[in-house]
């Protein structure tokens, strides 16, 4: 296919073939079984570049010919064990200069895929194991679909990276399982931390239309298809009808559309481009909607947003699993047994996580009898509540509960391996506390503190083995945010950090090293924006006119929304504390302080719902004089960014602009379109403006023409 | 506990595969193939509560890799049958599945089981005869047994050597029945009906394996002549007229009547006795001579009575030593009316279950005949045999 020819170029595709061969069913039909398989063990899922791709359509047509002869009655295809396929081979797409090569691949997969349906005999999927984006396209494609009841994730997942399914998904689905179901496949699921379906729900939702167990499951899809072809009559009770496609398409899709502008804001592109597709889905030709999805991805291939989004999903994929600056791993000391200094709110959450993720003995304390068993008491019913919601057996609770004690007497720290502290933020405190843990603890313990505002060194000044102590910072909620800052201080050994690393890695955490410095990475960035966004209002725009004015940076939540969000006082005193650390970069607000105090920034309906702001709260912070336009305000917070990461690139808190990127991502839930953020600062112009050059070389941005 | 009659309600087995690197099976685990068996001899009883089974005994002769882990208790969870149902492992090498369904079967007659599953497994193509094994150097340091016994090739040549009426040629014309008997019962449909189909994968693709990969319905006599002697030069028994190396699996369903009353169950055939037996291990091959004298007689039967034989062809010169024992002809209509192992294969510890199974369709086919009979050597010098009764019989 002359046509294609740009695609192939690379040579390097890992090559998906379609090996063929006759079924010969007991009835005497034949059907032509097409196995994927790119010949790699499991570790490298089947993808679909365009030589699979040209194969897959080449194979189809030599069967299309043999149907046409009677040789055949039926076309199935299914992938090599444990995979159908895991979607578009997208290792290329970032290197693309030309719009018409990115249009190219949505051309080509529409191309192949298509020839399933009107071989002159039918056709099936037999989703045998993952089938993700491409990957479940070719059984959209088909024209029946079998489901392994052990298939660990199908999904379309493109939304969550910046795409659209492309290949046929965003008309064939609705029109397979109709428009609720389909919003719920191509749009709810992946803008929730891009969620995967279960076999069950590929079966219930209609995309499936029939469900076997694994240890049978190509044997049964082939009885059942040869009934099919036999004639047995395949039942659809969610493909759409015409009173369906009249009154509840339209609403379903304007309903989804206020709820992404909710979630995101207007700023992605990917997901209006996937409600625009399915929103024309009802109806026109095929031909039409696949013209339609062809256009669409040419504009999504060559856009900044997709480009930075690539990067961001590789930085969580790949980046996220080799830290910047780790010690080797063999430096790291075992942990047989934790102990956690504090049974507050925080701490408790600390013990849960060890004792879930590092199922190890964890001894509590805090200054009193009674703190210490309203902690138990907390872990113990979380645990439980864990037990109810079946997602904890009753054996691990016996476990992890007996794995638990509290002691107001330190020596029960003694034979601890990995002590962390979660008491009052404050220097002295935690000093003491830290003095009184080395008494007792051998020399091998390893230390560490959950402080987000005070200096590690500064609480290793006053140890005996400085060298021990290491800052490991969590965001809140504990079991739920994903990052964790690994705090190398001046003197931290690298078995500290290795250790710290290791322990992160067991509780599932992301870790990424920074250096002993003001908010380390997160909270500083957080600090910034926060700071100018009270700034902006203590001037004297509006809360309303802040936000706006910042909303084209496509932040999920604005600055106000994220207050409240984190409580107005930890807000505040985390401004301070920045403020604290340099007070021309840093703004702090005095009115933050009486928003705190009043207790209430935003104004919620009786569901919860955000309505707008509290009057009081406006009443608290009028009265500025100088407000800055949107575009002065937006301009400022640009490419004060800007400068505040190459700053912490030249004090070296991390070692790359990708480690800033991942907390971002990780820590802060800053959304894959911008990259994390330095993407975005150097297409935006404002790495430019801050310091004439750009965080990454070449900019990771899309087609400029 | 009670005692009770034991019955063969079914068995179903996979097609055998050829045992290697070409053959069907070799990207196929052996406990995959006996789980798939598992499967469908149940999808074939869904009104039988898997909850019921009060044990499944799986052979294999190699217990080790995909065989290994407790076989019988892995592929039961693998199968999905319920956690409470246990299992375990047997292992007699050849007779491995044959004594499957007899200690089930003896475990059900004392009262003890009322339903099992008793069946056999081997991948020879991951697991050859033998593997991993350490004889004892006594063996042969005491003479203990002929150094030729480890090899069952050779142990088939010394049946040659002890009956030399019993010649080459004999065996060959024997050989190339049982696979003109076996194409002849393809092609009348009646093999397919116990057997399930096995996805199978491949370098090239998935296999959807319905039919036995080793049949060789073109042989001929004339063929015959010139194959190679492995075992010996000048030797008598060739690939021709003994039993490939194959991979394969069996189960049946093995129930008591107190069972076959409860859940309405059609018993094929009922256990009448059964015997092991021992020999020389240089010359197993003649071992089912004396299970089966003592098998007839605590059955209080003669040959005259069996109507039916199934006995393993793992070579045809130790078929023709049984025959000629007790009198019947090379090609008796009532010996392995469908052919048997030399067409079939021979994968060692399942071979028992397949013989049971065609002696119950032959039953189905033969009202008329009243006993039949299962029968087998075994390496190391021994010989099965399973008396049953025809449920179908109408006298």
């Amino acid at each position: 296919m002359e046509k294609y020819a740009p695609l192939l170029e690379a040579d390097d595709e890992v090559v998906t073939h379609s090996y063929v061969s006759d079924v010969k069913m007991p009835s005497g039909r034949t059907i032509a079984l097409i196995t994927l398989d790119n010949g790699k063990d499991h570790t490298r899922p089947n993808t679909l570049g365009p030589h699979t791709l040209l194969q897959f359509a080449e194979k189809l047509d030599e069967l299309k010919e043999r149907a046409k002869k009677k040789e055949i009655h039926g076309v199935a295809v299914t992938g090599k064990p444990y995979y159908l396929a895991a979607g578009a081979d997208l290792s290329h797409v970032q290197d693309i200069k030309d719009r018409k090569i990115g249009r190219l691949i949505a051309e080509l997969g529409h191309y192949s895929l298509e020839k399933l349906d009107g071989l002159g005999v039918p056709s099936f999927v037999f989703i045998n194991g993952l089938a993700l984006g491409g990957g479940l396209e070719i059984a959209l494609n088909a024209n029946y679909r079998t489901i392994n009841e052990t298939a660990p994730a199908v999904a379309l997942p493109e939304v969550f990276i910046g795409l659209i399914p492309g290949w046929g998904g965003a008309y064939l689905l609705p029109n397979l399982i109709g428009i609720r179901n389909s919003l719920k496949v191509i749009l709810e699921n992946p803008l929730k931390q891009n969620r995967m379906l279960k076999p069950e729900e590929v079966l219930e939702l209609g995309i499936a239309d029939k469900m076997f167990g694994s240890a049978r499951f190509l044997e049964e899809s082939l009885a059942w298809a040869d009934e099919v072809i036999g004639g047995k009559k395949v039942k659809r009770k969610h493909e759409p009808g015409a009173v369906e496609k009249a009154t509840m398409w339209g609403p379903a899709v304007s309903i989804m559309r206020s709820t992404v502008e909710e979630k995101l804001g207007k700023v992605p592109l990917s997901p209006y481009l996937a409600l625009d597709l399915i929103a024309a889905a009802k109806s026109g030709s095929k031909e039409a909607a696949f013209k339609r999805e062809d256009d669409a991805i040419e504009e999504l291939i060559a856009s900044d947003q997709f480009r930075a989004s690539i990067y961001a999903f590789n930085l969580v994929q790949k980046h996220a699993k080799k830290p910047s600056g780790a010690p080797d791993k063999a430096l790291a000391r075992k942990v047989g047994k934790v102990g956690v200094l504090g049974a507050g709110l925080m701490a408790s959450q600390f013990a849960l996580l060890f004792l879930r993720r590092l199922e190890v003995p964890v001894v509590i304390t805090d200054v009193s009898q009674e703190r210490i068993d309203k902690g138990i008491e907390y872990i113990t019913s979380e645990l439980d509540k864990l037990v109810k919601k079946g997602r904890l057996s009753l054996d691990n609770r016996n476990r992890y509960v007996g794995n638990l004690s509290g002691s107001l007497d330190y020596a029960a720290f003694a034979d601890c391996d990995w002590v962390i502290e979660a008491v009052f933020e404050e220097l002295k405190i935690k000093q003491e506390v830290f003095a009184k843990i080395e008494e007792v603890v051998s020399e091998d313990c390893i230390l560490a503190t959950n402080t987000s505002s005070l200096s590690v060194d500064a609480m290793a000044k006053t140890l005996k083995h400085p060298e021990r102590l290491v800052g490991f910072h969590f965001f809140n909620p504990v079991a739920v945010m994903p990052l964790v800052e690994v705090v190398r201080a001046k003197k931290s050994s690298d078995e500290a950090v290795a250790t710290a690393m290791e322990v992160a890695k067991n509780l599932k955490k992301t870790a990424v090293i920074t250096s002993d410095s003001a908010g380390f990475v997160v909270n500083r960035l957080l600090g910034y924006l926060l700071g100018e966004a009270m700034r902006a209002v203590d001037e004297g725009a509006s809360f309303e006119e802040v936000a706006a004015a910042i909303a084209p940076l496509g932040l999920p939540m604005n600055p106000f929304d994220l207050l409240e969000l984190v409580g107005l006082k930890v807000g505040a005193h985390v401004l301070d504390s920045m403020h604290a650390f340099n007070q021309e970069r840093f703004y702090a607000s005095e009115n933050l302080h009486k928003l705190a105090e009043h207790g209430k920034l935003l104004e919620r309906d009786a569901k919860g719902k955000i309505k707008g702001y509290d009057k009081k709260a406006v009443e608290i912070v009028a009265g500025g004089k100088n407000a800055r336009t949107a575009a002065e305000i937006f301009e400022s917070v640009q490419v004060g960014l800007a400068k505040e990461v190459k700053l912490m690139l030249e004090e070296k808190v991390v070692q790359t602009p990708q480690d800033i990127d991942l907390c971002m991502i990780m820590g802060a839930a800053w959304p894959f379109h911008l990259g994390g953020i330095t993407p975005y600062l150097d297409r935006s112009g404002a790495s430019e403006k801050a310091f004439k050059d750009s965080f990454h070389n070449p900019m990771i941005i899309g087609v400029r023409a | 506990m009670q005692t009770q009659d034991v019955f063969f309600i079914d068995g179903v087995r996979t097609p055998f595969g050829k045992a290697g690197e070409k053959g069907v099976y070799w990207k196929t685990r052996a406990d995959d193939l006996v789980v798939k068996t598992m499967i469908g001899l149940l999808e074939r009883h869904p009104d039988l509560p898997k909850e019921a089974i009060d044990d499944v005994a799986i052979a294999a002769a190699t217990q080790y890799g995909d065989q290994g882990l407790q076989i019988g208790r892995s592929a039961s969870i693998l199968a999905g049958l319920p956690l409470s149902v246990p299992g375990y492992s047997i292992d007699r090498w050849c007779a491995g599945a044959m004594t499957s369904v007899t200690t089930t079967g003896s475990a059900i007659g004392i009262g003890a089981y009322d339903i099992a599953l008793a069946g056999g497994v081997e991948h020879m193509g991951h697991h050859p005869m033998g593997e991993g094994a350490d004889p004892n150097p006594r063996f042969l340091a005491e003479k203990l047994v002929d150094p030729s016994a480890m090899n069952m090739g050779n142990t088939a040549e010394k049946i040659h050597d002890r009956f030399p009426h019993l010649t080459k040629e004999r065996s060959d014309a024997f050989a190339v029945a049982s696979q003109q008997k076996a194409a002849k019962a393809y092609a009348d449909g009646k093999i397919q009906k116990d057997l399930i189909a096995v996805s199978a994968a491949s370098d090239a693709g998935w296999n959807l394996v319905t039919t036995d990969e080793l049949l060789r319905p073109e042989s001929n006599l004339e063929g015959m002549k010139d194959l190679k002697t492995p075992f010996r030069p000048h030797g008598k028994v060739t690939a021709g007229n003994a039993s490939p190396l194959t991979d394969g699996a069996t189960m049946s369903l093995i129930a008591g009547e107190g069972a076959v009353k409860k859940y309405g169950l059609k018993p094929k055939m009922k256990m009448v006795s059964f015997a092991f037996a021992g020999v020389e291990p240089e010359i197993m091959g003649i071992g089912p001579i004396p299970a089966t004298e003592k098998a007839l007689a605590k059955a209080g039967l003669k040959m005259d009575d069996i109507g039916l034989i199934e006995i393993n062809e793992a070579f045809a010169i130790q078929v023709l030593s049984f025959l000629d024992h007790f009198g019947l002809a090379d090609d008796d209509p009532k010996i392995n009316p469908w052919g048997g192992a030399i067409a079939m294969g021979h994968p060692l510890a399942s071979s028992g279950v397949r013989l049971m199974n065609q002696l119950a369709r032959h039953f189905e086919d033969n009202p008329k005949v009243r006993y039949g009979m299962t029968t087998m050597c075994i390496g190391l010098g021994m010989g099965g045999t399973v008396i049953w009764e025809n449920s179908n019989y109408k006298g």
